[in-house]
């Protein structure tokens, strides 16, 4: 079942001769457990797409829904709250707070939504647990490698029970093993029932996924089939 | 691929036959290039006329007929690896010579040309991809071939993208002609030529 869905969703930046199409009627869904990449230059509508779809922007036309619900009909609050509870965000540059440790920045989004600290901060350690990162929980985000963070930004984004994973060039300051490992616990987190978007130019990282979506000058122009069983793949090989 | 250097290779690690040949040639390679067993006896009758290697007992004809590698055969496979292949001049590739005539077609539309070969491209990047998932099944030859295959994929998508971003500028009178013909320099290197 689609846990999101953009219809026909258009956002316009300017008016009149200033104006910028970033995204032309735009129809995406994103199933539970499924992992979707969008592929497109820079420029071609990718970060608008997540923003809306995240609920951080409202598009100019068009519906989305997250969870069954159109955002149209919820307030600026209950969009807060939505995001809250419901969204985890991944961004190229990890966004962690510099002055808060690992777990600190990892239960943080549980205590803004009301949970208290003691319950959050154990759920926060069963998230970094389950990304290898539990000797690392007291450590600041200068302490930490780039991988780390990275990792540290993924606990944050799925902590508490989130039902959908946004993220922008998740590995784009990452070498290609740590960019694997991104991928994995995304995939992972997938597999644990999560719905997620990954935007990226990087077919590596796109090939994660199991549908790819391209965008090109704000409209998706074309999207992958899907693939065949590992087993039947090897099998079809020509011989040498 | 050189079967006959990856079998010498196997060789070296001791007497071997050559179904067994075929075997363990294909699982070091994830089995992802099979051989067949002609191939494989081919392959060893030609290194065997070079002096590279013997058979144990040349009497015997059964598939059980053992080989070893010679002297010969472990100097050329010292020298083989350690031999650049030739990456001197540019392949004539085919997705290469698609896009440049697409571009002088009157009525095709060259992005999307593009775009068909960038997505069959990623379909199979995602191939490869999913036979990395599972990590119980993924031992370091088959991780190995498995990556190579994946960069060499995204190397040709990278340049579908930049080509893609360089038409349109040079469509939108950004960048110089796209039509514009480039010099390959004359003079190459051959690789391995003795200095």
């Amino acid at each position: 079942m689609s846990y999101l869905e953009l219809r026909d969703v258009s956002k316009v930046y300017g008016e009149d001769a200033t104006q910028v199409h970033a995204l032309s009627r735009i129809e995406l869904s994103v199933d539970s457990g499924s992992l979707v990449a969008v592929m497109g230059a820079s420029g071609s509508g990718k970060s608008t797409l997540l923003t809306i779809a995240g609920s951080l922007e409202d598009p100019t036309s068009g519906e989305v829904c997250v969870g069954g619900q159109s955002l149209s009909f919820l307030s600026r609050n209950g969009k807060a709250r939505l995001r809250r509870q419901s969204i985890g965000y991944v961004f190229q540059d990890y966004n962690l707070l510099a002055g808060l440790s690992a777990l600190e920045n990892v239960s943080l989004p549980l205590e803004l939504d009301g949970i208290s600290a003691r319950k959050a901060r154990v759920a926060a350690m069963e998230s970094l647990e389950a990304f290898a990162l539990r000797d690392r929980a007291s450590h600041y985000p200068d302490q930490l490698s780039g991988g780390e963070r990275q990792r540290v930004a993924i606990a944050r984004a799925v902590v508490g029970g989130r039902q959908l994973l946004l993220a922008d060039e998740p590995s784009g300051a990452l070498d290609s093993t740590n960019a694997e490992a991104v991928m994995r616990l995304i995939l992972a987190a997938c597999h644990r029932g999560m719905a997620a978007i990954v935007v990226t130019h990087d077919a590596q990282l796109a090939s994660w996924a199991d549908r790819v979506v391209f965008l090109r000058d704000g409209r998706i122009v074309d999207q992958t089939l899907p693939i065949e069983s590992a087993d039947a793949f090897l099998a079809d090989l020509p011989k040498s | 691929m050189s079967i006959r250097h990856a079998l010498l290779a196997l060789l070296s690690e001791g007497p071997k036959y050559g179904l067994q040949l075929r075997q363990e040639f294909e699982s070091r390679t994830g089995e992802v290039w099979p051989l067949n067993v002609g191939q494989v006896y081919t392959t060893l009758q030609r290194l065997e006329r070079d002096g590279l290697i013997e058979a144990d007992d040349v009497a015997d004809v059964s598939p059980q007929k053992g080989f070893h590698i010679t002297q010969e055969g472990a100097e050329e496979l010292a020298q083989w690896l350690r031999t650049p292949p030739d990456y001197s001049s540019p392949p004539r590739d085919e997705l290469v010579i698609k896009v440049l005539v697409a571009l002088e077609l009157p009525g095709v539309d060259v992005h999307e040309v593009v775009q068909v070969h960038r997505r069959y491209l990623v379909e199979l990047m995602q191939q490869w991809t999913r036979l990395k998932e599972d990590e119980s099944r993924l031992d370091l030859n088959f991780a190995l071939v498995v990556d190579a295959e994946l960069f060499r994929l995204d190397s040709l998508i990278r340049w579908l993208d930049t080509a893609d971003g360089r038409l349109k500028r040079a469509a939108a009178g950004v960048d110089a002609p796209a039509s514009q013909s480039f010099p390959l320099p004359k003079a190459r290197r051959r690789v391995g030529a003795p200095q």
